[in-house]
């Protein structure tokens, strides 16, 4: 039983990371439609360049997204307008081989300055817990957790507190009537890849220190966030978060109760046994026309 | 068109004539390091245009068939394990038995993906893959796990090794063309085009899209697994990882797209362009990983430049080419237009 209770802790600490990475993912689908394959590669771009600054300033790694944050957001920027911006038809199926080939491209230039041995972030405190019950918590993953409670909680200010916050939600919600009324959905869904780049980089921190990582770790990690978002209904940031609680709870219990190799299995069944009662996932709206 | 029974004459002449060349490959070049080539070229031609019957005729796409290319190398490893099977022809024979694996559980993963449409029907696929990969790699007493299968190895000449292989894939990507057509001419192939233009209007006149769907799904997925095999057989060992590969997924569906999504002569097209591209990166740059970066680079340019894939724009230049005198043709710039539907 504390095993099992130790698990459904340990799943909501780790769970706040995928929340935070697949708010990102989800968030990016609802404004532009587009599937970006390459959002587990950019959380490993997001470790690997905290890495590097970690190596170079010797500061605390959760300290390193004062600069990487902002560098991933104007790359988001970059990426958007040059290759998510020129495809104007066919964006659903395109924006899929586009955004693998970009996670290609990160995967293959991160094997070429890193090499494609594992490295891992580390702390000084990475080997102290504090006592919950009858079992320790490490702080990195409390730590971890708060900041992507953070900033979750920024993203969500952001959207419902601020007039660009409205404009991406109208986006998101009807893009020819947003464009109608006036918002520049162009501009919009530019800052909108970066905001997700940065939320990306910010959970490249939080993974690196918790996880082991290579170039080769995105696929592991895309999986599971594009399964995370089908749950939660493409393009609800709540649905995401509640999916990703869920997901890695259970997890985290299958890996206990049942054996480790058969704890990403998991996301799997529970993505098809929610198929077959709402194929619309958990929070989405069944679109008749094209979802 | 007026020229049309000329045009005919020259399509069936030139599939005669890349026939001929196609048969005629490994006599031509005999050297192992060029009938591999071959071999892998022909292999990726059969995917493509596998791939192509579900992703282009119905505009679902499926990032997921490296599931059934690896379920088929597995599926066919194992029987030839089980039965005790030595190597040389008969492993072959064996081939469409993994086909008729891979149709029974293609027939269940698309009754449960084939529920959700568009971008969560993509995702829904990738998960699939993912799963069977770590079945691959977890039902350890079947499967070997992460210590691999292997397959029973001919004794053939090292000249002549490659060539048995490269007529089998010759065999299952004219079975493969050969379907493609034969849907593309039929009322089925009809129903199919009209899902990928508007599903919903497909239904109500009567289209039985669910049936449809599914029937593509599991031929397009049958004749990947068979391909698989025979790959399986080829390499002569497979772990999880290698065979479930994604970037043999992607690779098919670049090709399609690269050649021209929902046509005959694209994929073929695609293949015979982009997997000697990709062997020849792989080879001089494989060990940096720098090739994935070209890899990419071939990718973003091929989607930029040419959104609509080769043979669609051909045909437009050449439509444009004879209707020079007279205003410039009007067709509609989305690829879903019924217009395409006629292109070779």
């Amino acid at each position: 039983m504390t095993l099992v209770l130790e698990a459904i802790v340990l799943g909501i600490l780790t769970g706040g990371v995928y929340a935070l990475m697949a708010s990102g993912l989800t968030l990016i689908f609802g404004v532009m439609r587009i599937i970006n394959v390459g959002h587990g590669a950019l959380v490993v771009l997001g470790a690997y360049l905290s890495f590097a600054v970690w190596r170079a300033l010797h500061i605390d790694p959760f300290l390193t997204l004062v600069i990487t944050m902002p560098v991933m957001f104007v790359l988001g920027i970059v990426l958007q307008v040059v290759f998510i911006r020129p495809l104007k038809t066919d964006r659903e199926g395109l924006s899929v081989l586009v955004t693998y080939a970009i996670a290609l491209g990160i995967e293959g230039l991160l094997g070429f300055f890193f090499t494609s041995n594992y490295v891992q972030l580390r702390v000084w405190y990475a080997d102290s817990s504090f006592p919950i019950g009858s079992f320790r918590i490490t702080y990195v993953y409390l730590y971890g957790f708060l900041l992507c409670l953070a900033i979750l909680a920024a993203i969500f200010l952001m959207l419902y507190r601020t007039t660009f916050g409205a404009s991406i939600r109208a986006t998101m919600l009807n893009r020819t009537a947003a464009q109608l009324i006036g918002i520049d959905v162009d501009r919009v869904s530019a800052i909108a890849f970066g905001i997700g780049m940065a939320t990306a980089a910010a959970g490249g921190v939080v993974f690196g220190i918790t996880n082991a990582f290579n170039p080769g770790s995105h696929y592991d990690l895309i999986s599971r966030l594009l399964t995370i978002i089908v749950l939660g209904g493409l393009g609800s940031l709540r649905g995401a978060i509640i999916a990703a609680l869920v997901m890695l709870v259970s997890e985290d219990i299958t890996s206990v109760l049942i054996s480790p190799v058969w704890a990403s299995f998991v996301f799997f069944v529970i993505l098809v046994l929610v198929l077959l009662v709402r194929p619309q996932g958990l929070y989405g709206v069944r679109v008749r026309d094209r979802l | 068109m007026r020229s049309l029974p000329r045009l005919r004459l020259i399509q069936g002449a030139g599939v005669v004539a890349v026939f001929a060349v196609a048969i005629a490959v490994p006599a031509l070049a005999p050297d192992p390091a060029t009938t591999n080539i071959a071999v892998f070229t022909m292999m990726y031609i059969g995917l493509a245009t596998a791939w192509n019957i579900m992703g282009g005729y119905t505009g679902y796409i499926s990032l997921g068939h490296a599931g059934f290319f690896g379920f088929g190398a597995y599926a066919l490893g194992l029987l030839l394990a089980r039965f005790g099977v030595a190597g040389g022809y008969p492993p072959f024979l064996l081939v469409p038995v993994a086909g008729l694996l891979t149709a029974v559980l293609a027939l269940a993963i698309g009754w449960f993906a084939l529920r959700t449409r568009a971008a969560t029907f993509v995702i829904v696929t990738i998960a699939f893959m993912f799963m069977l990969q770590l079945l691959a790699e977890n039902l350890v007493g079947i499967t070997g796990g992460g210590g691999g299968l292997s397959f029973p190895i001919p004794n053939w000449s090292g000249d002549f090794f490659n060539t048995p292989y490269y007529y089998v894939m010759l065999l299952l990507a004219t079975v493969g063309l050969g379907a493609s057509w034969l849907i593309r001419h039929s009322k089925f192939g009809l129903g199919l085009l009209a899902i990928r233009d508007d599903e919903d209007k497909a239904l109500a006149v009567g289209v039985p899209t669910r049936a449809f769907k599914l029937t593509a799904f599991v031929i397009s997925a049958t004749l990947v697994g068979m391909i698989g095999g025979v790959y399986g057989y080829y390499v002569t060992y497979i772990y999880p990882q290698f065979v479930v590969d994604p970037l043999i997924g992607i690779s098919m569906v670049l090709m399609v797209f690269l050649g021209g999504l929902g046509t005959l002569s694209g994929p073929v097209l695609g293949a015979l362009i982009l997997e000697p591209a990709q062997l020849w990166l792989a080879y001089n740059f494989g060990a940096s990983r720098l090739y994935l970066v070209f890899y990419a680079a071939v990718f973003l340019g091929v989607i930029l430049l040419l959104p609509r894939g080769i043979v669609p724009s051909a045909l437009d230049l050449l439509e444009r080419w004879r209707n020079r005198t007279g205003p410039p043709a009007s067709r509609p710039a989305t690829p879903a237009t019924p217009a395409k539907a006629v292109a070779p």
